[in-house]
């Protein structure tokens, strides 16, 4: 038993949301229901539930979605006997008609994503949630691409709006342990005390656990992952693992483990369309810091322009593009493709 | 050569920005700048560069409008005082060019739209977005040679020129550029995405349009009709420039586009905020033009 023995932390699920990125989008409300409800059996407290890109994502750039997230918030919802229904909102995306729209549809907890240096960008939406009662967390994305103190204040001005959880969200499975632990214990001196901190990974350079593990650590009271890890990129933290690593150490989850490793092999992994893995692409992610969900585009990208796909991530990271700038990986690709004389000027 | 002068309204960034546009024109005259803060450093600016200014919002510029001779006024303040402004300015015969999201009245795109809004006189124009600017040409370029059933649009903006308003009211920016897609654009369906990116060097703005069409894509038509739009649109942004596409895949239609601006006031890379001021000037010239030719007359709107 460690140090962190007896530490109470809050589990929350993305396999619904994040890993819509995995399944371009295609999984069904019935799938959804028997993960969900599966989820809800284990003792899982919060499960995450809509396109991939959130509230509003269903579109051109980000692919459209088998079901209305309407359908497929309602269809959990209603069957949920313990775990509480979360959705994501990008601002600039999602809109507060959207967020109430879920809320009616049985959404009780929301992410209010933003960029990491943009946070005053979702002052309306956090309020918004807070105002309908909604348990309301304020998502960081990037956070790797901000230093530990500029990413307190943000996290300081989504406590202000009203968030009452504020994440670190490592889009790219770029972040080291130790960066994990530095930005985690930024956020935990500045913000008040009963403001949580969460941690949402990417396994992208096979540091999900470990990072997890680093935030509880210093302070982290809610983590994200998916289980069987089903997400965008080598997917999110894979929580059938977390959850054996927190009995290890004494970490109390409340989820029953060996039902949460049943689901991964039994539902979750027989789903998958490719295995959800570390594999070069996805490690170029992690390693050059690029967001997960441009995996699968620059793959598409790749095949359709003949530019090696690790190639335009690459350059994505090297342009600075962060999460909703999908359009920029065709875009990029075709300016690629125009440079190595594989595609003509189209006029 | 006779000006019509104007007033210009919000002494912020698109205020300040504007000086310098109407200060160029041949048919334009920057009179007045109507700021709240006596301390802004776009009223100083203002002063220093030849304009009356007033600290006392619209009600320091009324009592001069007649004497001036104020014929059209730029607001550039927010959509929550802009409606009192318009009315009070309208009362007064000045017609009044909307740079806010409150858009009372209709939606000017100038290659699509603006010498419709001319001929009708009407005394109060809204010009929509930044967004809404940079894309719509496009799909309504695209409309023009065939039904598009739905257009999406995708601003990626630069962290450093988004102001404080925007930000705090980024769900208006959603829908008033959404509706602008279809009611302007001509697509059936519009949806609006922004993102803003804090990369430095700050990006230059960057504009994806995609439109479904209604049947297989006419590439050929397709392509001159977004070529000669763009034409257009240099005319009055000549940072507007395709980067890459037009591409076609299915009945999809890609245009990739990148804004750069004057880098009057505002910086180069800030084209969003550019074409805004470019739009809402040339919109301007155009009444100007009407009004010196004797084609139209602007008169007092009557208070219901």
């Amino acid at each position: 038993m460690s140090h962190l023995k007896g530490r109470k932390i809050i589990l929350h699920d993305m396999c619904l949301r994040d890993g819509m990125h995995a399944k371009r989008e295609q999984i069904s409300v019935e799938q959804m229901v028997k993960v969900a409800t599966a989820l809800d059996d284990a003792g899982m407290p919060y499960i995450q539930v809509t396109h991939g890109a959130g509230l509003g994502g269903n579109s051109l750039q980000h692919g459209f979605a088998l079901a209305s997230n309407e359908a497929y918030i309602e269809a959990v919802a209603s069957r949920m006997k313990q775990a509480i229904v979360s959705v994501l909102l990008l601002p600039g995306l999602g809109t507060m008609k959207e967020l109430k729209s879920a809320y009616s549809a049985g959404a009780r907890s929301v992410h209010v994503a933003t960029h990491c240096t943009e946070a005053d960008t979702s002052p309306q939406h956090i309020a918004y949630a807070r105002e309908l009662g909604m348990d309301t967390t304020g998502f960081l994305m990037m956070s790797h691409l901000s230093d530990a103190t500029s990413l307190a204040q943000e996290a300081k001005k989504m406590e202000s709006y009203g968030a009452n959880t504020v994440y670190i969200t490592d889009s790219a499975g770029f972040m080291l342990p130790e960066d994990v632990t530095q930005r985690v214990t930024a956020l935990r001196d500045v913000l008040k005390p009963e403001t949580e901190i969460g941690f949402h990974g990417h396994h992208n350079m096979g540091l999900g656990i470990s990072n997890s593990i680093a935030a509880v650590a210093a302070g982290a009271s809610r983590i994200d992952g998916s289980v069987a890890g089903l997400g965008a990129g080598a997917g999110n933290t894979p929580l059938e693992v977390f959850i054996a690593v927190c009995e290890r150490m004494g970490i109390e989850t409340g989820v029953d483990l060996f039902k949460t490793m049943d689901i991964a092999d039994e539902i979750i992994f027989p789903m998958m369309d490719h295995i959800v893995r570390v594999d070069k692409d996805s490690l170029t992610l992690g390693y050059a810091g690029v967001y997960s969900t441009f995996l699968l585009h620059a793959k598409r990208a790749a095949e359709r322009f003949g530019v090696p796909a690790r190639d335009i991530l690459v350059e994505l990271g090297r342009k600075k593009m962060i999460g909703g700038q999908e359009d920029m990986i065709q875009d990029t690709a075709m300016t690629m493709a125009k440079q190595r004389g594989l595609l003509k000027e189209s006029f | 050569m006779k000006k019509i002068r104007c007033a210009l309204i919000g002494s912020g960034n698109i205020g300040t920005d504007l000086i310098y546009k109407i200060q160029r024109s041949e048919v334009l005259e920057p009179v007045w700048m109507v700021g709240i803060d006596p301390e802004s450093e776009g009223l100083a600016r203002a002063a220093a560069m030849g304009l009356k200014t007033t600290a006392d919002g619209i009600d320091g510029l009324l009592p001069h409008v007649l004497e001036d001779g104020i014929q059209i006024a730029f607001d550039a303040t927010s959509a929550y005082v802009h409606a009192e402004n318009s009315r009070k300015l309208n009362e007064l015969g000045v017609m009044m060019i909307d740079l806010t999201p409150a858009a009372i009245g209709p939606l000017c795109v100038p290659p699509v739209n603006l010498k419709q809004h001319a001929e009708k006189v009407e005394m109060n124009v809204n010009m929509i977005s930044c967004a809404g600017q940079a894309t719509i040409p496009i799909v309504s370029a695209v409309s023009q040679v065939q039904g598009v059933e739905y257009a999406e649009i995708i601003a990626s903006l630069s962290s450093k020129s988004i102001g404080p308003g925007t930000r705090a009211n980024l769900d208006e920016f959603t829908y008033t550029t959404s509706n602008a897609i279809e009611v302007v654009g001509g697509a059936k369906k519009g949806k609006a995405l922004a993102i803003i990116n804090p990369a430095e060097p700050p990006m230059i703005m960057r504009n994806t349009i995609y439109c479904l069409t209604e049947g297989e894509p006419d590439e050929e038509k397709i392509t001159a009709s977004v070529m000669a739009m763009i034409k257009e649109v240099q005319k009055y942004v000549p940072g507007y420039k395709l980067v890459n596409g037009p591409s076609f895949e299915g009945n999809k239609v890609a245009v990739f586009m990148e804004v750069e601006g004057l880098g009057d006031y505002l910086p180069k890379y800030a084209g969003n905020l550019d074409i805004m001021t470019a739009a809402a000037t040339r919109t301007a010239e155009m009444f100007a033009e009407e009004i010196l030719a004797g084609k139209i007359e602007l008169n007092p709107v009557e208070v219901a």
